[in-house]
């Protein structure tokens, strides 16, 4: 149970937190997390947007609702399940 | 004599050999020498009585060799082969059952809470499933209220037939006549037994006994069929509780033990009329506790104490009652103490008795229990029956699974009672509510229950119904019956343990559910039934929310039926304010509503009940929520002023509380007419009244709108008059009540006034009432100071505090030597003129005879030092004679008289500063050294205070050697017992080091690392750091580095400590010696042992946190690469210690790089990797997300996902 000698309570601290993971957590979980985490990190920085907005050729507030949008699936969908 | 004492003190009754009977000469005796073989009499027994405790591990009874050969006593053996048995249980429970002290509950409630037995558990089946109908249960409590109606009148009626002569005793009882006119009782007492003869009568009988109780285990009985029962009594009225204690007569029990057939439950071997007995355990007497010395006598006894021929075994009279009054029960012999007990008594049937029921320590299924009593074969007796449970069908097979749950929590050892109470609750849906629920509250509701058991129990029930949820619903009644009694408990515990379970309940069977098991008993003719009820009824409401409940308590606190209803609802609003403190506020206009007609009630009671309502309500919302009060402060006020006696009481409580929350002007108002009414009651003899009249003169004069004027002028005189009288002094807490109305008068009327009226009990001769007055005028005079306070009253003051401290009692408080020194504060400088006097007093003291007395001018002098230090030199010089007298003292040999001495002579020191100490530091010190070794914790810490102070302060005045010898006795003092002595002897270390350099210190210190007591090598690492921290690092590193090459485990693990303990002390500094200490930690990183590598790691945690921001990345990382194979370890220590390392290391390198680290194993193959991996993982991202962004690793894309995150890509 308790491992790793550290008292459940961190572990359930941490699993409070939306991009954290354990040991079952698949690629994809992980991946679509980072993504989330990254578009987020653009959209709540001005500067950043304005930087792919400029990039992009799009408005700064068009390209924050895109990125808003995408970040339902980031990565598209989520593999099948194999079996079970 | 001395030897027959001693042997009937030592040996085991039942031991071999016979004790000496009892002679005033035993060199009379003759005895028989075949009998006791060698000649020697007294072989075997101790010649004298043992004083001390000084021989207890010889022996006490050695045998004779030549009949037994060489055997340790019986007992011993005893001992040994039940020690096993007894490992885990409290040793003393079973011993101190043995010696008749008490720990049941029943025998220590007083009249009123002993009115819980005459509640029945409901008149439903036992097993829960029947279930009377609400409309059932009002019925019942309706007919039970008109019973006590009757009773009532009949009494009267009794009565006054007795004034006139009339009454005849022997016609009819009043509990016949009770019986003879209510119709509708079902069953009688005198109908049940007939089932119980017909089975008696079918087992081989002998001949019916003249006495004979069913108490004794019953499982037993039917395996023994020669303990036959007597026809007569085997009416259920011996061993029953008469039904009540007036209220409700004859009903209730009685009722209860017709409607219950439920035997295949809970009765013991029994086959057929256990349901009886079970009644008669659930509401035995409490005065009828079983106690072996207190037991019927068997019929197996009475044959063999009467012969058989001559006597005649009667049939009981045709008018024999049995008694049925519970007070002459109660009277019944008490349990006896057999230790104290001297007369005669049968040693071996007790013995045979307590094995008899030791017998049973084993049970089928639950294993060795540390003890199993008679009573307890009542609930349980049906696991003992030895049926084989795979013949019973599934219920039945559950009850006794719940059963031996039930048990093993009841009377198990500490780690059974865990395993079952956690089994207990995982499994209470399975098992049913019933199976488990059932035997609980029998126990519950047995009379000879425990404390112990019944915190387990109680727990027990909580957990359960954690988890029955719905299914609890049938019980709920049941369960309110049994825990509701534990709400007024004493005990506050259980108080707060019958809250959580009620509030359990509540949540689990729902609102509808609680309130219809509640409404029948709100208009409850027992005003216990409806006391415990309201409780229940604010709990219930505080848990479900008191919007939710406040529809049903408005409902009846304006029930128009019933006057019981009123009060009850009142009292419900009260408890639910005192409950929901705050939580009241947002409802509090609809709580107000409830208990505001109840204000001009036509009942005492229900007015009283009100007002009360409202004063908690007040005090909880305080100091928010007038506007609710509004429409009672009319009524609330006319009863002020209407009311006399104990309805004023309530009220003017209500007033009390409500003022403090009006605006300025309405406060002041209320509050002027109040202060009428108040000081009118001054003199009321009530004691009640007078704790309000207290409480309420506090709130009045605290308003603004009092003027001080009025309150010297109309309060303050009578309120001397009528308080402070010396028995106010005798009762503690009303002493403390008029101490807090008196600073609280001095507040608003100044501080002179109050003062002048107290000095002259500050001469009185009562000591408490002295004690009292000096504490009133400390408090007034510290916290109003003394500027108005003129010359004639100040030397009138300080005239009765010096008389209070002449006469003050050697077992005085501390509180009232602190009160004496606050005033002396308070006067500061003005006490100038009386500083010799002051001293004189002290220095005679400090050398009385007794030592109390010696003891308290120390203290005092701790008081006095900074008073005459701001009184001007001559107070200086007076404490540098006071200090010479106390260190010509320190040859003290009390304890605690020494530590007080040295107190006062740091609070000297403190004051007047070393140079200008009398005796110089130089004397001083040598002389305190010795003291350091003292055992004494207070003594230690006085003496450590006080040398840290030198040493701090002086410490040049003092020669090195002299320090060097301190250290040595430091050193013990790092191990003592008390935290602040030894921070006080570690930072003592430190200024020595100051003083005298780090060297010789350190080399104390280096060396004491080899000593065996973990403790002592702790602090001296403490020490070390300390050391290092006061007189710079690079002092002291270079030794303790040096010190590490020492190939002896204990010296290296110290070493690491003291760097941990250092890096953590010196912070930022340590930047200069990462690249000194990294090879040393890096070695210690990749040792083989274990603790090697966590103090390693402990000291890079504390290492990288403080360079972090000051450029020794590269260090750090080479520390970081031996750090990282670390984490694999699964000792908790250890990991702790590496995870936090590594933790640390991200604050210093950034969580990129930790990241990076991190990436390697996130998706390992083996799981083990993958855990320790995703740990350190979320412990970065939680601590440091936004930052990673940058970091993830770039994921090319595969079909149909894309995983690249191209916008990273963008380039301008």
């Amino acid at each position: 149970m308790d491992k790793f000698g550290m008292h459940n309570q961190t572990e359930q601290l941490y699993a409070r937190y939306e991009g954290t993971g354990n040991a079952d957590t698949t690629r994809y979980e992980w991946l679509t997390n980072q993504h989330r985490d990254t578009l987020a990190h653009y959209v709540m920085d001005d500067s950043l947007a304005m930087f792919i907005s400029i990039a992009e050729g799009e408005s700064v507030v068009r390209t924050k609702f895109k990125m808003l949008e995408r970040m339902q699936q980031p990565c598209g969908p989520p593999p099948k399940k194999e079996d079970s | 004599m001395a030897d027959s004492v001693e042997d009937t003190s030592t040996k085991a009754p039942g031991s071999n050999g016979k004790v000496v009977e009892s002679s005033s000469d035993l060199s009379a005796l003759k005895y028989d020498t075949e009998l006791y073989g060698n000649g020697d009499k007294y072989a075997g027994y101790d010649r004298s009585i043992e004083t001390g405790g000084s021989n207890n591990d010889v022996p006490a009874v050695s045998m004779a060799k030549g009949r037994f050969g060489i055997t340790a006593p019986r007992e011993f053996i005893d001992e040994l082969q039940t020690a096993e048995h007894d490992a885990d249980e409290d040793p003393f429970k079973e011993i101190l059952r043995m010696r008749g002290i008490n720990r049941v509950i029943a025998d220590r409630e007083n009249d009123y809470q002993k009115r819980r037995h005459t509640r029945k558990l409901s008149n439903e089946r036992g097993d829960g499933t029947g279930g009377s109908t609400y409309a059932d249960r009002v019925r019942a409590v309706q007919l039970e209220n008109e019973e006590a109606e009757l009773v009532a009148k009949i009494k009267k009626a009794e009565a006054s037939g007795r004034q006139a002569g009339a009454s005849k005793w022997d016609v009819e009882t009043p509990i016949q006549q009770v019986e003879a006119q209510a119709p509708q009782r079902r069953k009688r007492w005198d109908q049940t037994p007939a089932d119980v003869r017909s089975s008696v009568a079918m087992t081989p009988q002998r001949r019916s006994r003249w006495d004979e109780t069913p108490r004794v285990a019953d499982g037993a009985a039917s395996e023994t069929p020669k303990r036959t029962r007597s026809r007569w009594d085997e009416t259920p009225m011996l061993d029953r509780v008469a039904p009540d204690y007036g209220a409700t007569p004859a009903g209730g029990a009685a009722i209860d033990y017709g409607a219950t057939p439920a035997g295949r439950q809970m009765a013991a071997g029994l086959a057929t009329p256990a349901g009886g007995h079970m009644a008669g355990v659930l509401t035995q007497q409490p005065g009828s506790v079983v106690d072996a010395r207190n037991q019927y006598q068997t019929d197996e006894e009475l044959d063999a104490l009467l012969p058989d021929e001559g006597y005649v075994i009667m049939e009981a009279p045709a008018s024999y009652v049995a008694i049925r009054t519970p007070a002459r029960k109660l009277m019944s012999t008490p349990a006896a103490e057999i230790g104290g007990v001297a007369g005669f008594r049968m040693e071996a049937e007790t013995e045979a008795r307590i094995e008899a029921m030791e017998e049973v320590r084993e049970v089928p299924g639950v294993g060795a229990l540390p003890f199993f009593r008679a009573e307890d074969m009542q609930v349980f007796g049906q696991l003992l029956d030895g049926q084989d449970e795979t013949e019973l069908d599934a219920e039945a097979r559950r009850e006794r699974q719940a059963l031996r749950l039930v048990l093993k929590i009841k009377n198990g050892t500490q780690a059974q009672r865990k395993v079952a109470m956690r089994q207990l609750g995982a499994r209470a849906c399975e098992l049913g509510a019933a199976a488990v629920l059932n035997p609980v509250l029998a126990l519950l509701m047995a009379a000879g229950l425990e404390d112990q058991e019944r915190h387990v129990l109680v727990k027990a029930a909580d957990r359960a119904l954690q988890r029955l949820g719905a299914q609890a619903r049938p019980f709920v009644h049941r369960i309110l019956v049994v825990v509701e009694p534990l709400l007024i408990d004493e005990d506050r515990h259980a108080r707060a343990e019958a809250r959580e379970v009620i509030s359990n309940v509540s949540k689990a069977a729902g609102l509808a559910a609680m309130l219809a098991a509640l409404r029948p008993d709100v208009d409850h003719a027992d005003e216990y039934v409806r006391n415990t009820t309201a409780r229940a009824l604010a709990v219930v409401a505080v848990a479900l929310g008191v919007a939710a409940a406040l529809p049903f308590l408005r409902a009846v606190g304006r029930s128009k039926r019933a006057w019981q209803a009123r009060q009850t609802g009142a009292r419900a609003v009260r408890h639910t304010a005192e409950l929901a403190r705050a939580g009241v506020l947002p409802h509090l206009r609809g709580l107000v509503d409830c208990v505001g007609a109840g204000l001009e009630d036509e009942h005492q009671a229900v007015r009283s009940a009100a007002a009360l309502a409202l004063a908690a309500l007040a005090e909880a919302a305080a100091p928010y929520g007038i506007e609710a009060f509004d429409s009672v402060l009319k009524p609330l006020w006319l009863g002020v002023r209407r009311q006399r006696g104990p309805g004023l009481a309530a009220f003017l409580k209500a007033v009390g509380f409500v003022v403090p929350l009006m605006d300025v002007e309405h406060a002041a108002h209320y509050a002027r007419e109040a202060l009428h009414v108040v000081v009118r009651e001054f003199q009321s003899p009530d004691t009640q009244m007078r704790a309000v009249v207290l409480r309420v003169v506090q709130q009045c004069v605290a308003t603004s709108g009092v003027s001080p004027s009025l309150v010297r002028t109309d309060v303050l005189p009578d309120f001397v008059r009528c308080f402070w009288a010396r028995r106010a002094a005798l009762d503690r807490r009303h002493a403390r009540h008029v101490i807090d109305a008196t600073v609280a008068l001095a507040a608003a009327a100044g501080g002179a006034p109050v003062v002048e009226r107290l000095v002259a009990h500050l001469k009185d001769e009562s000591a408490a009432h002295r004690a009292m007055a000096v504490d009133a005028v400390a408090r007034t005079v510290s916290e109003l100071g003394i500027a108005d306070i003129d010359a004639r009253l100040e030397e009138l003051l300080m005239d009765g505090v010096l008389y209070a401290f002449q006469e003050l009692p050697p077992d005085a408080a501390r509180t009232e030597l602190d009160a004496l020194g606050s005033v002396l504060r308070a006067l500061g400088g003005r006490a100038a003129p009386y500083l010799q006097q002051i001293a004189s007093a002290l220095l005679w003291r400090l050398n009385n005879p007794s030592s109390a007395v010696r003891q308290q001018a120390a203290a005092l002098v701790a008081h006095v030092a900074p008073v005459a230090h701001v009184c001007g030199g001559d107070g200086d010089d007076l404490l540098a004679r006071i200090a010479t007298v106390l260190f010509e003292c320190l040859g003290e040999e009390f304890p605690d008289v020494l530590a007080a001495l040295l107190s006062a002579l740091r609070a000297i020191v403190d004051v007047i500063g070393l140079p200008a100490m009398q005796p110089p530091v130089a004397d001083l010190l040598p002389r305190l050294a010795p003291i350091l070794k003292n055992r004494h914790e207070g003594v230690q810490e006085a003496c450590i205070n006080l040398v840290g102070r030198i040493a701090d302060r002086a410490a040049d005045r003092v020669p090195a050697r002299e320090w060097m010898r301190c250290c040595f006795s430091l050193l013990d003092l790092l191990r003592a017992y008390r935290k602040p002595v030894r921070r006080a002897a570690v930072a003592t270390f430190g200024f020595i080091a100051r003083a005298i350099g780090p060297q010789d210190v350190l080399a104390t210190l280096l060396n004491n690392l080899r000593v065996q007591d973990r403790q002592n090598r702790v602090c001296t690492t403490v020490a070390i750091a300390i050391v290092a921290e006061s007189c710079a690092p690079f002092t002291v590193l270079p030794a303790l580095m040096n010190e590490y090459r020492v190939p002896e485990l204990n010296v290296q693990n110290g070493v690491l400590k003291a760097l941990a303990f250092l890096f953590e002390y010196i912070g930022d500094a340590a930047r200069d010696y990462v690249d000194a200490v990294a090879p040393l930690i890096a070695d210690a990183l990749v040792d083989r042992d274990l603790v090697h590598r966590q103090q390693a790691a402990a000291i890079m945690k504390h290492l990288a946190l403080a360079v972090s921001g000051h450029a020794c990345d590269r260090p750090m990382l080479h520390l970081l690469n031996h750090l990282w194979p670390n984490i694999f370890e699964t000792s908790p220590h250890a990991i702790c210690a590496v995870l936090e390392a590594i933790e640390s290391c991200r604050v210093c390198l950034g969580p990129a790089r930790i990241l990076l680290y991190t990436l390697q194993g996130m998706f390992h193959p083996a799981r083990a990797v993958r855990d320790v991996y995703w740990r350190i993982y979320n412990m970065t991202y939680v601590a440091a997300q936004p930052a990673l962004v940058a970091f993830y690793p770039r994921i090319e894309d595969s079909s149909p996902n894309n995983y690249r995150r191209y916008e990273l890509d963008y380039v301008l």
